[in-house]
C-alpha cells in the first residue's frame, strides 16, 4: 500500500495525464452531436460513426451496465435478470406519463396539454420515482434469494427476468383491468421537457436526449466511484472476496447484499424510464432474457468491478449491438460474402464471454483488487450455511 | 439440522400453501376423475423428458457445484441432429414398417449418444476445466457464454424454423380403461426413459466408475488421495450428462417440434426440477421433473387455473417458493451421498 503523502513526480504526471484524458473525452462526448455530421463524412471510417440517436441508446446501455456492475462486479452476486429492472423502470414511466389510465386525469408538472386524460407527471420526477419503484422491486426479489448461495441467486434472478416480461405481456386484463396493455405495450409516453420547452417537439430532439443521457451517465459514474470507496462499497468487496471473513468482521451479510441489489435496481429503473421516454413507449418485446446477458457481457468484457472497464466494454458492445454489426455486415456483403453478423450477435457475445473468462478473466481494464483475487484465488465457499443453521458445508478445511 | 424442531413461521406458511393446493387438486379429481387422470398422464410423459435433462444438470452440479447452463442447448442440438438423421439420412416416415422404425431409432441413438457425450466432454475440457480453481462466478459466467455459442451453432445449421419428424409412432390408443387413454407415442416415451434410468442407476450404484463419481462429489480431495482419477471422473460425468441429453433430445422430438432455442426454456424447466428434487440428488431430479411436468399439465388442462399463458411464471414461482421454503429441495438432505 502506498501512502498518500509520498507522491513522486512520475506519479503526479500520470495522474495529470489521466485527468487530461478524462477531460478530453468528456469534451468530445459533449460536443459529439455537433460534430457527428462532419465525422460521418470522413473517408473510410465515416460509415462506422454512430448516429446521435443510436448514441443515446448506447449510453443508457452503459448506464445499466454500470448498475449491473455494482451487483456483479462489486458484491459478486451474479444477476441474470437485470432486464426486469429495465422493464420495471420503463413501465413506471408508462403508468405515470401516458394515457394508459385514461379513467383518471392527473397532471403534475407535465409538458403535455392539461386536457389529456390519464396520469401525466413531470418526466424528471418520474425518473426518480421509477428508480424508487424499481428499488422496491429489487429488494422484494432480493429478500428471499440473497441468503442463498451465489449460483441459486443466478437462477432465481434469471427466473424473475423471465417472469417480468411474461407478466407485462399477459397483464392486460387482470380481473378486467388493463395494467400493461399486453403485447402492444404502452405508447406514447410523454417527452422530457422544461416548462413549455418539450424535447420531442424540437428539431434536434435526439441531441437534447443525448445530453441528458450524458448527464445521467456522469451521475452514475460519480455514484459508482463514491459508492465503491464508501463503507458500503468496501463491505461489498469484502463479501465478494470472502463471505465468511466479512461476516466475522461484522459485515451484516443480508443487509449489505440487499443494498447492492437495491443500488443496481435503482440505476436500472432510472435508465429504463429514460429510455421509455426517449423511445416514446414501453414495449414487452424489448424485455427479453438476452438483454440481461448482453449487459453482463459488457461488464465481463470491460472488467468486473472496474468502472472505466465497464464504460469501455459497454461502449464497444453497445455500438456493435446498435449499429456496428449491421454496418460491418453490410460491408461484408458488399464484399460479396453472404454472412449476416446481426443474426448471430448473441453467438458472438457468447464467444466474447468465454474467451474473456478463459484468457483475460479480469477484463480489458482490470480492477486492481479483482486482479489480485483472480491471481491468488479466493476461498469464497461459505463454510457456514446461513440457510441451514448449524450445518457445515463442503468448505475445504485446509483452506482456512 | 435436527429431525424434530418447532415449526417456524416460514414452514407454517409453506404448509398452508401446500394444503390449499392439495384441496384444490382433490376437488378437481372428484369433479372429473378421467380427465384429471388423462391430463396427469400427459404431465408424467413430459416429466419423464424433463427428468432426463434434469439428471444432466444434477450430475454435473453434484460433482463441480456448477450450473451447466449450456446443458439445455446441448439437448436441443442433439434433438435437431437426430431429426436430420431420421428424416434425411434414414428417410423414415409413417409408411415404414415397425421393425425398420425401431432399428432406425436405435441406430439414431447409437450415433447421437456418443457424439453428444463427446461434445459435452469437450465443452468441459475447453471451457470449464481451466477455471476449476477460479472464483466461483467465473465458470458460471462461462457456462452462460457456452450456452449462447451452442444455441447459435444450432441457429447457423438449422435456421429459425421448427424441425420435426413424421408421426411414425401412432397417436392411437395403446391402453384404454373406460375414459382413461394412454396413446402409443406416450407409451414409447416411457419405453425409452425407464430402461435409461435403470441403466443409469446401475452405473452409478454398482460400477467402479459410478462409485468414483459418488466419491468425488462427496469430497474431491479425499477421493484423489484414495487414488481416484478426479479429472477422468469429471469427464465421465460430462459424457454421461451428454448421453442423457441425446436420449432426451430424441424422446422430445418424438413428441414435439424443436428449434434452436427450445433448449433454453426446457433447460430452465429441467433445472427447476433438479432444484425442486434437491440438486445433486439423482432420484430427486427425476421426482422433481415428474412434479413439474404434472404442475404444467394440470395448469394447462384443468379449469380455474391461470392457463398456458402463465406456465413459465408458474414454474419459476415454484422455483422461488422452493428456495424460500425448502432450499435443500424435497430429497435434498441425502445429498451428496445419495445415488
Amino acid at each position: 500500500m502506498s501512502t498518500q503523502g509520498d507522491v513522486r513526480p512520475g506519479v503526479r504526471s500520470r495522474v495529470q495525464r489521466t485527468w487530461l484524458l478524462i477531460g478530453g473525452l468528456l469534451v468530445l462526448g459533449i460536443v459529439y452531436p455537433l460534430i457527428v455530421d462532419s465525422l460521418k463524412s470522413l473517408p473510410l471510417i465515416g460509415d462506422f460513426v454512430p448516429r446521435t440517436d443510436s448514441m443515446v441508446t448506447i449510453l443508457i446501455g452503459v448506464m445499466m451496465a454500470l448498475g449491473l456492475n455494482m451487483v456483479v462486479g462489486y458484491a459478486g452476486l451474479l444477476d441474470l435478470g437485470y432486464v426486469a429492472f429495465y422493464a420495471a423502470g420503463a413501465y413506471t414511466a408508462g403508468w405515470l406519463a401516458s394515457q394508459q389510465f385514461s379513467q383518471v386525469t392527473v397532471h403534475f408538472g407535465s409538458t403535455v396539454s392539461p386536457d389529456l386524460s390519464g396520469i401525466h407527471l413531470s418526466m424528471w420526477l418520474i425518473l426518480i420515482l421509477a428508480g424508487v419503484f424499481t428499488t422496491i422491486v429489487g429488494i422484494l426479489i432480493g429478500l428471499p434469494t440473497l441468503r442463498l448461495r451465489g449460483d441459486y441467486l443466478a437462477i432465481v434472478t434469471l427466473g424473475f427476468g423471465e417472469i417480468v416480461p411474461q407478466f407485462v405481456r399477459n397483464a392486460d386484463s387482470i380481473k378486467g383491468f388493463d395494467l400493461t396493455n399486453g403485447t402492444f405495450g404502452i405508447a406514447p409516453i410523454d417527452s422530457l421537457g422544461i416548462g413549455g420547452f418539450v424535447f420531442r417537439e424540437q428539431s434536434n430532439k435526439q441531441d437534447l436526449y443525448y445530453w441528458t443521457a450524458i448527464g445521467l451517465l456522469l451521475l452514475t459514474i460519480f455514484a459508482s466511484v463514491r459508492l465503491r470507496d464508501s463503507r458500503l462499497g468496501r463491505a461489498w468487496i469484502a463479501i465478494r472476496e470472502d463471505e465468511t471473513a466479512a461476516a466475522a468482521m461484522g459485515v451484516p451479510l443480508m443487509r449489505t447484499k440487499t443494498w447492492a441489489y437495491a443500488m443496481g435496481a435503482f440505476i436500472g429503473g432510472v435508465a429504463g424510464a429514460f429510455l421509455a421516454s426517449f423511445r416514446a413507449g414501453a414495449f414487452p418485446a424489448d424485455f427479453y432474457f438476452n438483454f440481461s446477458i448482453f449487459l453482463l457481457c459488457m461488464v465481463v468484457l470491460g472488467g468486473m468491478g472496474s468502472i472505466w472497464g465497464v464504460l469501455v466494454g459497454g461502449l464497444i458492445l453497445g455500438y456493435l449491438n446498435i449499429e456496428g454489426l449491421a454496418t460491418i455486415g453490410s460491408k461484408v456483403q458488399q464484399g460479396g460474402l453472404d454472412f449476416d453478423p446481426t443474426k448471430y450477435q448473441f453467438g458472438i457475445y457468447g464467444v466474447i464471454i468465454v474467451l474473456m473468462m478463459l484468457f483475460r478473466p479480469t477484463g480489458l481494464i482490470p480492477e486492481r483488487r479483482h486482479k489480485i483475487e483472480v491471481a491468488e484465488g479466493v476461498h469464497d465457499t461459505p463454510f457456514y450455511d446461513v440457510q441451514l443453521e448449524g450445518t457445515l458445508t463442503d468448505r475445504d478445511q485446509s483452506d482456512d | 439440522m435436527t429431525r424434530l424442531r418447532s415449526l417456524s413461521l416460514i414452514d407454517a406458511i409453506g404448509l398452508v400453501l401446500l394444503a390449499v393446493l392439495a384441496l384444490y387438486l382433490a376437488k378437481e379429481f372428484v369433479g372429473d376423475p378421467s380427465r384429471f387422470i388423462n391430463v396427469s398422464i400427459i404431465g408424467l410423459t413430459n416429466g419423464a423428458i424433463y427428468g432426463l435433462v434434469a439428471l444432466g444438470y444434477t450430475l454435473v452440479y453434484g460433482i463441480l457445484q456448477l450450473i451447466n447452463f449450456a446443458h439445455g442447448d446441448v439437448f436441443a442440438l442433439s434433438g435437431l441432429v437426430a431429426s436430420t438423421i431420421i428424416v434425411s439420412v434414414f428417410g423414415l416416415d409413417e409408411s415404414t414398417g415397425v421393425l425398420v422404425i425401431l432399428v432406425g431409432l436405435a441406430a439414431t441413438l447409437a450415433i447421437t449418444i456418443p457424439a453428444f457425450a463427446l461434445l459435452n466432454g469437450s465443452i468441459e475440457r475447453v471451457a470449464y476445466k481451466p477455471l476449476r480453481h477460479a472464483p466461483r462466478l467465473a465458470p458460471l459466467i462461462t457456462a452462460v457464454g457456452v450456452s449462447f455459442v451452442i444455441q447459435n451453432v444450432s441457429l447457423a445449421i438449422y435456421g429459425v424454423d421448427f424441425e420435426s419428424v413424421p408421426n411414425f409412432i401412432p397417436r392411437t390408443d395403446a391402453i384404454r380403461i373406460g375414459d382413461i387413454v394412454i396413446p402409443w407415442n406416450k407409451l414409447a416415451v416411457f419405453a425409452i426413459v425407464i430402461p435409461v434410468l435403470l441403466i443409469l442407476t446401475w452405473f452409478v450404484r454398482s460400477t467402479r466408475q459410478g462409485k468414483a463419481m459418488r466419491a468425488v462429489s462427496q469430497d474431491t480431495e479425499a477421493s484423489a488421495m484414495m487414488g481416484i482419477d478426479v479429472n477422468r471422473t469429471i469427464s465421465v460425468t460430462f459424457f454421461l450428462a451428454g448421453a442423457l441429453a441425446a436420449v432426451a433430445g430424441l424422446v422430445y422430438l418424438l413428441q414435439f417440434n424443436m428449434r434452436y432455442d427450445t433448449g433454453f426454456e426446457l433447460g430452465l424447466i429441467a433445472f427447476t426440477a433438479a432444484v425442486l428434487g434437491g440438486i445433486g440428488n439423482l432420484t430427486g431430479a427425476v421426482l422433481g421433473a415428474f412434479i413439474i411436468g404434472l404442475v404444467q399439465a394440470l395448469n394447462e388442462g384443468l379449469d380455474g387455473t391461470p392457463g398456458s399463458d402463465w406456465t413459465r411464471s408458474l414454474v419459476f414461482g415454484i422455483l422461488i417458493a422452493i428456495l424460500v421454503f425448502r432450499p435443500q429441495g424435497i430429497l435434498g438432505e441425502q445429498t451428496p451421498e445419495g445415488a
